[in-house]
């Protein structure tokens, strides 16, 4: 623990260029395919399709051009707290709407 | 403080010298000290107004019809009196205030992590503040929807909505900014030997705070920011006349609300935790069992929302699930109770002004979290609805919890904070004169809500005349000690005999340090060896310097 007030990061971790560029590429694929999706008829899937790639792109960015893939494992403790706390709010709201 | 200059041999930080003079020593300045006095004065300022308000509409329900103002007058007064006691008193109340200038020292730090963020949080603070104001000056007039904002009538009035509601949303920004720096100041700034259980209760319960507010706020952010969107372009996202529902607002809306109602009183219950083990010269009963359940009423307490909604129209399932989870939260929060009243069981207490504040606070706290059962569960819900007997248990609560702790801390810190003491016996008249009128105004509001008085009226039937006429005499009462315990505080801030650095005898950090103390703390950042409460120890090792004064005597 850091004693004054400086945050000395204990995992030093250098990316080079060339995945930032991968990631960037596999980024707009994963937009290519959600417009693609989007204008095939999937019916109740298409929703769930969409979900899926927009968490996909997030987990890419959270862990590369965020850093956390490298950080120390009580910042993917915090994010996985927020996530799951959103995830049981929507749970709730849309449980009023399912049963009313 | 014009009359602070060197006290021996340190420089109190209101004389330090800095690069800047004058106001902008403060306005500009990055000190946690400062910033937490300068919310200091804000808050109070925007006390004394919301206070006012409740006081002018206490006056018109003296009489029936029309006594001092019309319904329109009375529609806006209440709005307001919300709007300012809650997004500009009590959430940012007592972190923004002795969070800022408390929690650094506590923790054995020089100031919080990120300390130009902190000036930030201030400064957007008092833009929304500003805004705020300004809303009541602009075309259309103050807003009459009451705090909460619900559609579809904040969608229709013509009122000014928009401005108020970019204030509330600046104002959020400031709450999560404060929250990220203190769960970042708590995580990082510790003194060596400082482990999470040998924080003070208070950094527990404002790091269980600070996560709500920087979970729960941008939500609120969000669903204000959608209703000025369906005010400007008319979307039809809550409008039912556009395809919109206004139950999902009030569900967005009190995903946010209701945790702030823990962001509230959370730190209310730190201050406690604080105050009576000092003042019962005691380790407190069941720390850890007292640090965890503040996590835990910010968890529960994160699923309780739709109790707001029994009666809007929500689904059955939906209404007895959130009715559970409601009752689940009154578990850890009778947890901290017992553990409080426990640790004065067999305490040396000295019933200083902090104690007798606290002492009320657990009466009308307790009071007011068991009438929250009342209207958790279902069948009663239906019945007081909407009526004074919610406004009771909204006042019990957040006034006689939070208000009452936030004057509590003032005059608990106070020493610390100016380097002076209060007159104690005038200070502990000045909360009789609070409690007495605190319970005349608002327990007969209980009364008059069981008996069907429903709330935001500006008139009433003869029924309930006398009851009326009671509770506003009790908010004379109440207001009176107000202005005691200002006069009191504000006497001593220019007269008072000087503190010294420990008056009350307590045990965490900030009492080793000078009053008030110097600009960065700690001369030296101390090595934590025991935990915050630990009176057996101080009083063995005093006992061992007793007995090795003795023995050195005996041998002379």
């Amino acid at each position: 623990m850091a004693t004054d007030g400086t945050h000395n990061d204990s995992h030093p971790h250098i990316v080079n260029y060339g995945t930032y560029v991968l990631i960037w590429l596999a980024l707009l694929a994963l937009t290519a395919a959600t417009v693609a999706v989007a204008g095939i008829n999937f019916g109740g899937v298409t929703l769930w399709l969409a979900i899926l790639i927009a968490s996909a792109k997030a987990t890419l960015v959270l862990n590369v051009f965020m850093h956390i893939k490298f950080d120390d494992v009580v910042f993917k403790v915090f994010i996985a707290i927020a996530i799951m706390t959103l995830l049981a709010v929507f749970i709730f709201t849309f449980a009023d709407y399912i049963f009313r | 403080m014009a009359d602070h200059v060197i006290h021996g041999n340190y420089v109190d930080f209101y004389d330090e010298k800095g690069p800047r003079k004058g106001i902008l020593a403060w306005i500009l300045s990055t000190d946690h000290k400062r910033i937490g006095l300068m919310y200091l004065i804000a808050l109070t300022t925007f006390f004394c107004i919301g206070a006012t308000i409740g006081v002018l509409m206490r006056l018109e329900m003296l009489g029936q019809g029309r006594t001092i103002m019309g319904p329109q007058t009375y529609n806006s007064l209440f709005t307001l009196h919300g709007l300012i006691m809650i997004f500009l008193f009590v959430i940012p109340g007592i972190p923004a205030v002795f969070g800022n200038f408390f929690l650094p020292i506590m923790l054995g730090a020089k100031d919080v992590a990120f300390p130009r963020l902190n000036l930030l949080s201030w400064w957007l603070y008092i833009t929304g503040g500003i805004f705020a104001v300004l809303s009541l000056f602009l075309a259309g007039g103050p807003i009459d929807t009451g705090w909460t904002f619900y559609v579809p009538y904040s969608l229709r009035t013509g009122t000014d909505v928009s401005w108020m509601i970019l204030a509330a949303f600046i104002l959020g920004f400031s709450s999560i900014l404060t929250g990220l720096n203190f769960i970042t100041t708590i995580h990082r700034m510790r003194a060596p030997g400082m482990g999470w259980f040998k924080m003070p209760l208070f950094a527990w319960s404002i790091y269980a705070t600070a996560w709500i507010q920087l979970i729960a706020t941008p939500i609120v952010g969000i669903t204000l920011a959608l209703v000025a969107i369906e005010r400007i372009f008319g979307v039809g996202l809550f409008d039912p006349t556009l395809g919109g529902d206004p139950i999902l607002y009030q569900h967005m809306f009190w995903i946010y609300s209701h945790p702030a109602v823990y962001i509230m009183i959370l730190p209310a219950m730190g201050v406690v935790s604080e105050i009576i083990p000092t003042f019962a010269h005691r380790t407190i009963f069941g720390y850890k069992a007292i640090a965890i359940s503040s996590l835990a009423i910010a968890f529960v307490g994160y699923f309780v929302w739709g109790h707001h909604m029994f009666v809007s129209g929500m689904s059955d399932t939906s209404r007895w699930i959130f009715s559970l989870f409601t009752f689940l939260v009154a578990i850890p929060s009778a947890v901290k109770v017992f553990n409080w009243t426990a640790t004065l069981y067999k305490g040396s207490i000295d019933l200083k002004a902090p104690l007798l504040f606290v002492l009320a606070f657990i009466f009308v706290f307790s009071i007011g979290g068991l009438s929250g059962l009342v209207v958790g569960a279902l069948a009663t819900d239906v019945h007081l609805t909407d009526t004074y007997f919610v406004v009771a248990h909204f006042h019990f609560v957040v006034f006689g919890g939070t208000g009452f702790i936030f004057f509590a801390a003032l005059h608990y810190w106070f020493p610390k904070m100016f380097g002076k003491l209060y007159n104690d016996n005038v200070a502990k008249v000045a909360i009789s004169m609070i409690t007495l009128g605190f319970l005349m105004l608002y327990f007969t509001f209980f009364i008059l809500g069981y008996q069907g008085m429903p709330r935001r009226y500006y008139d009433y039937l003869p029924q309930y005349h006398w009851e009326h006429v009671f509770a506003t005499v009790g908010s004379w009462v109440m207001i009176s000690g107000f202005i005691v315990m200002f006069v009191n505080l504000f006497i001593a801030f220019r007269k008072g005999p000087r503190a010294g650095m420990n008056p009350w005898g307590g045990m965490t950090l900030e009492w080793t340090v000078p009053s008030p103390p110097p600009m960065e703390n700690f001369e030296e950042i101390p090595v934590i060896t025991h935990g915050p409460y630990d009176y057996h120890a101080q009083q063995e090792a005093e006992q061992k310097q007793e007995e090795f004064n003795q023995s050195a005597e005996d041998e002379k």
